[in-house]
């Protein structure tokens, strides 16, 4: 459900109901993070592994190459650090804590 | 014109489910509630109702199937006893937390173990924190009257919650009292027609129900739910006082008998209110200022409501039917000495548990505890905080 971002108690469906099919994607489930990857440009050789192994399509990518990671989504699962081969090895990117980034 | 007919309180509540027609009911047979769900085969059988009525193999079905139905966007209704209670615990949260409107009549029994079929509180009581409404009845003219008003106040918009109405096992269940009916046509006038709200089955507005619901909205939707309990008082009220203009039988969150001018009281709920009245009257024959508060809402608890009508009160007993095994005392007691936290110079207040497992209270028991009470009015002094009234010493 797409519920605006200053939604209290009273303004939700109650007990949780989703009253609007096909809506999962309107569902942001960035708030479920503890730690977040964050890129490192100099390291990126825009190889894209982390747009193949992102369970969530969080991984934005603009004319082939990569563009950025959508925290409204990213769950913090950290495979995409995992995955990323970086230059030299030197990682493109790494998990930082949230409230720490 | 009400109809005045010989019935038992299990057959009254069965004849107030054959007048409400409901969609479906999905029941398992246990003692003492047993005659509820199969006078009402009988009906589906016969072809007096419409409902679609499902045989399943355990109370935990039962709930399950009831909770499905209603989600379906039906009219649903199921009725258990005790340990029937017990085995569809887990559903019977659910119920409440997916807010349907179920109603389901609780013939109250003991709790196993030991085994015992009679009648004590300590199955509803239970569930009193599960998020359904509870109404206690004093005898079949009450479970009738609380059954054909449950459909009301568990489908009004802003409650939108399942209810239990309850009668004690046996006393009430299986014995018979004159009482009155209303005509079919005025019940199903008075329940009116169900709209569901976000049926399953509405296919041309797709729907979930019950989804996942974690850390960052889960709470919120607990505070709707504890909302409508609040918003449910109202809505009791409401819906009684229609119900008085149609059988002149006026019911309220709890029943007031001869306590404006008590000096001593007793809590009580069931049909112990009805023994407790004849207490009431021998000991007011003989000048005694006794009185009587019998709670019917028991969830929502209409705390404020009871502080207010027990302040002038010097000292008051809470009859509890079960015990909460916290060693302290009754589930009744706990909540009603917490409502009254908040009086200055309030009543002194004790509890009796009594009638467990089916154990007899005469007139003579609740006598003694107003002649405990009595004492305490005149010195001030509480010697005992609680009394396992009627116990083999
Ligand atoms: S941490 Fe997980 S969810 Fe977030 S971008 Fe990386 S792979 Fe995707
Ligand atoms: S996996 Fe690493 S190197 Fe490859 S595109 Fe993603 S961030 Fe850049």
């Amino acid at each position: 459900m797409s519920v605006p971002k200053d939604a209290g108690w009273k303004d939700v469906p109650k007990a949780g109901r989703i009253l609007e099919p096909g809506s999962a994607a309107k569902y942001e489930t960035g708030g479920w993070r503890t730690y977040r990857p964050v890129h490192i440009p100099e390291n990126c050789i825009n190889c894209l592994f982390c747009w193949i192994y992102c369970p969530d399509q969080a991984i934005l990518v603009e004319d082939g190459k990569f563009k950025g990671i959508d925290y409204a989504y990213c769950k913090g699962c950290g495979i995409c650090a995992t995955e990323c081969p970086g230059k030299r090895g030197n990682k493109a990117l790494k998990m930082v804590l949230d409230e720490e980034a | 014109m009400s109809i005045r007919v010989g019935k038992t309180g299990n057959e009254a509540v069965a004849e107030a489910m054959r007048q409400i027609n409901p969609d479906v009911v999905a029941a398992y047979p246990i003692t003492p509630q047993t005659e509820i769900v199969q006078i009402f085969s009988s009906f589906v059988a016969n072809g007096k109702v419409d409902t679609e009525f499902v045989t399943v193999e355990s109370e935990h079905s039962a709930m399950s199937a009831t909770v499905g139905a209603a989600s379906a966007g039906a009219r649903s209704m199921t009725a258990t006893s005790a340990n029937g209670l017990a085995f569809m615990w887990e559903i019977v949260y659910i119920a409440a937390g997916m807010r349907l409107p179920i109603v389901m009549p609780v013939v109250n029994r003991a709790l196993s173990g030991p085994l015992n079929i009679h009648c004590d509180h300590s199955d509803t009581m239970g569930a009193r924190d599960s998020g359904w409404i509870q109404l206690f009845s004093e005898n079949a003219q009450e479970a009738y009257d609380n059954a054909v008003q449950a459909p009301r106040i568990a489908e009004n918009p802003d409650v939108k919650l399942p209810v239990m109405v309850t009668m004690d096992g046996f006393i009430i269940s299986h014995a018979m009292e004159v009482m009155e009916i209303l005509e079919d046509e005025k019940v199903r006038e008075f329940i009116g027609k169900y709209v569901p709200e976000n049926p399953l089955l509405d296919v041309d507005n797709p729907v979930t129900l019950g989804p996942v619901d974690l850390q960052d909205w889960n709470f919120e939707h607990k505070r709707q739910q504890a909302e409508a309990m609040r918003n449910a008082k109202p809505v009791i009220l409401d819906v009684a006082s229609e119900y008085a203009k149609l059988t002149g039988r006026k019911y309220g969150l709890f029943e007031e008998y001869k306590l404006d001018d008590a000096d001593i009281a007793i809590v009580v709920l069931g049909s112990t209110a009805g023994t407790a009245k004849v207490a009431v009257d021998q000991l007011r024959a003989k000048g005694v200022r006794a009185g009587m508060l019998k709670i019917r809402v028991f969830r929502p608890f209409p705390a404020e409501e009871i502080a207010d009508a027990l302040k002038h009160v010097k000292a008051v007993a809470v009859m509890d039917r079960s015990d909460s095994f916290n060693a302290v005392g009754g589930p009744v007691f706990v909540d009603v000495r917490s409502a009254l936290y908040d009086v200055d110079n309030g009543p002194k207040i004790v509890n009796y548990i009594y009638g467990i497992g089916g154990r007899d209270v005469t007139p003579d028991h609740v006598k003694t505890a107003y002649a405990d009470l009595a004492k305490i009015a005149e010195t001030g002094q509480v010697e005992n905080p609680l009394t396992y009234l009627g116990i083999r010493e």
